[in-house]
């Protein structure tokens, strides 16, 4: 569970990678990790901490796909949508989940339960369709699995 | 009793650990002393989760398995609903040549113990005895292409880094194994991580480096977490021998799987390509000489190195020497990681060893070697599996992935997806490829719908040509080749006519 955003703890995390050549990425990652998102105070301070200009952060963490700028629900499930998934019409398995939840990629539930967002590829492309729920694998899903495991998520 | 469950990302995600728990919860139940490694995968994803038991005829295995079927393997084995016999003699396995991933399934990947009784450790061993020039002519000799896709001689990088003069200079081992239909690079990590170690601190002495980084994507937890534990165990036990290794790990983007744009992510910036030259291995991370290998080719080193350059050319065909770790995956009865000498054709590798279409239909389509490799129809699956046949068929072996598509597969849509693809993981340095995949995803959106205009497929071909030589890299440079061959060998789902049967 992500943590409320405290100065002290995002400067120890900073400190402790500071001196790692290229920084950056490890700080950021761990950033995300604990406090559930890079929002602006955290730009600020790793601008500030690095010596580099807020854009130059800002333009990192907008590059990666992983880096959210505002906290996900209080689940993700990444769902697979490159050509090993499509091929086992893992398409049609997430449009119908997506419909059910009233949802479109990216977004989360009204109750900020849960955050469908795609993934490109998982490696689990000889067991397809996959996905990933909290950093956990799923393979070989078909509609009704997949309804399942958006459901596990409580 | 000794029973192997994996701790293999695909096995985990159809319920390895609950497997292991209920196995040992039965063991228990039925007194039996039972010992669970927790092996790699041997790369049949078919039958995985795969449950192996030690007997004295060797590993016999039982897949996929249940949790139902876990009361059956302490009774009568040869009768279990999911025995398999030998593991070793199942077809798929017994047909291939593994060299690189020989181990890979069969020892416990956190055991160096292991590692060394199954021959690991020979490789460094012997390059320690070597001096750097005879190290990087052994690698040149053996024939080995770079395994990303690009397919330089990894002998002729290695030996610019050698002779470049630094204070510093690094190996950087991409592991951003981001393309659909690929999982080399995981198996290795999650099933002998310790042979990559090997790998790189053979390359740390050929080329004189001290520090190098592998760079994996975060969308591989489970392969971050052991290679993590393996390269603790190995610094711990000397492996290293003070070359500083360490895993860095990637966010998301595709496009740093490109090696300049890996290079800048290492460097904490956007994952924005580089103009070559200057090349990396003069100009690499922080300006340094750089070697920047794929995973496997890093993986195949070991093995010519204990066995020798001519061992590993003996395999292959034409220019292209040595295995490829061939995955077969998507809608294909036997997918799974099939390591074999290049020369076999596409057709025996859908067919014979994959079986088909796993839904039973015929094979419309398979596209080789990722996102941005060609669709080949199965008229062309006499072309023998090798980097120049696949090129003069205008497609790509890139990292060795084969995803098939049954005959319900809509060819225009999968074109428009490599078009909409390019658009989600363009870097953005080349208006060709940040601008045109998106206007291409829009004309082949009307074509999909029906609503083409006169023209429109000559503008998709003519943008193709401006995305091929306006990109800097492969993003924007191959994204035509799916769209290409798409429109090629499957014209009637562009508006078409379709091709006769004689000229297919």
């Amino acid at each position: 569970m992500a943590e409320i955003w405290n100065l002290q703890r995002a400067q120890e995390i900073i400190a402790r990678h500071k001196a790692q050549e290229g920084p950056m990425l490890p700080i950021l990652h761990e950033l995300q990790d604990r406090f559930g998102s890079i929002g602006e105070e955290a730009i600020r301070l790793v601008a500030q901490s690095l010596n580099i200009t807020r854009a130059e952060v800002y333009g990192v963490v907008s590059f990666y796909h992983d880096f959210r700028q505002a906290p996900a629900g209080r689940h993700v499930l990444k769902i697979c949508r490159a050509e090993a998934c499509q091929s086992m019409g893992g398409e049609d398995y997430a449009a119908a989940l997506l419909h059910s939840l009233g949802l479109e990629w990216g977004q989360t539930t009204k109750d900020g339960r849960l955050t469908i967002e795609p993934v490109y590829c998982l490696g689990l492309c000889a067991c397809a369709p996959n996905a990933m729920l909290d950093g956990q694998p799923r393979a070989r899903l078909d509609a009704t699995t997949l309804q399942a495991l958006a459901g596990e998520a409580v | 009793m000794r029973i192997f469950v994996p701790r293999d990302a695909a096995a985990l995600a159809l319920g390895a650990d609950k497997l292991t728990a209920a196995i040992a919860a039965e063991a228990a139940r039925q007194g039996v002393e039972a010992t669970i490694i927790r092996n790699g995968s041997r790369g049949m994803f078919w039958l995985e989760p795969l449950v192996e038991i030690e007997t004295p005829e060797g590993r016999v295995g039982f897949g996929p398995m249940t949790l139902a079927d876990v009361p059956g393997l302490f009774a009568d084995l040869p009768a279990h609903p999911k025995a398999l016999g030998l593991v070793e003699a199942i077809p798929f396995l017994a047909r291939q040549q593994r060299l690189t991933f020989a181990r890979c399934g069969v020892i416990d990947p956190l055991s160096l113990n292991d590692y060394r009784a199954h021959g690991g450790l020979a490789g460094l061993e012997r390059a320690r005895g070597m001096t750097a020039e005879a190290i990087c002519a052994e690698v040149t000799k053996s024939g080995l292409r770079g395994r990303g896709g690009a397919g330089f001689p990894t002998g002729v990088k290695w030996e610019t880094v050698r002779k470049a003069e630094a204070a510093q200079k690094y190996i950087v081992c991409n592991a951003d194994e981001g393309d659909s239909g690929t999982f080399a690079d995981r198996l290795i990590m999650e099933a002998d991580p310790f042979l990559l170690i090997e790998g790189i601190a053979i390359a740390g002495r050929a080329v004189g480096a001290s520090r190098g980084y592998v760079y994996c994507r975060s969308e591989y937890p489970n392969a971050i977490k052991i290679f993590n534990e393996a390269l603790r165990i190995a610094t711990t036990a000397g492996m290293l021998e003070g070359f500083a290794l360490e895993l860095r790990v990637g966010a998301g983007a595709y496009v740093c799987g490109e090696e300049t744009s890996l290079l800048e992510s290492l460097e904490g910036k956007r994952g924005m390509v580089r103009a070559k030259p200057p090349i990396p291995a003069l100009h690499g991370l922080f300006g340094q000489p750089t070697v920047v290998n794929n995973l496997i080719s890093l993986a195949t080193i070991p093995y010519i190195l204990a066995e020798g350059a001519e061992a590993y050319a003996a395999f292959g065909m034409g220019r292209s020497r040595g295995t490829m770790p061939v995955q077969l995956a998507g809608n294909i009865k036997h997918g799974g990681l099939f390591e074999v000498a290049f020369g076999i054709t596409l057709g025996e590798l859908v067919n014979d060893i994959g079986g088909g279409t796993t839904t039973g239909r015929p094979v419309r389509a398979v596209q080789a070697g990722g996102p941005l490799g060609a669709y080949f129809a199965p008229s062309q699956f006499d072309t023998p599996y090798d980097y120049e046949a696949f090129a003069a068929c205008k497609g790509l072996i890139g990292h060795g992935g084969l995803v098939v598509f049954d005959d319900t597969a809509n060819m225009a849509k999968m074109a428009r997806f490599a078009m909409e693809f390019c658009a989600h993981e363009s870097c953005g340095k080349c208006t060709p490829c940040r601008i045109g995949a998106v206007r291409g995803a829009e004309v082949l959106d009307r074509m999909v719908a029906g609503h083409a205009r006169p023209g429109d497929l000559d503008l998709v071909k003519d943008l193709c040509e401006t995305m091929k030589f306006g990109s800097l890299c492969a993003l924007g440079g191959f994204t035509p080749y799916p769209v290409m061959s798409a429109i090629e060998h499957f014209p009637e789902d562009f508006g078409g006519a379709p091709l006769p049967l004689a000229a297919e």
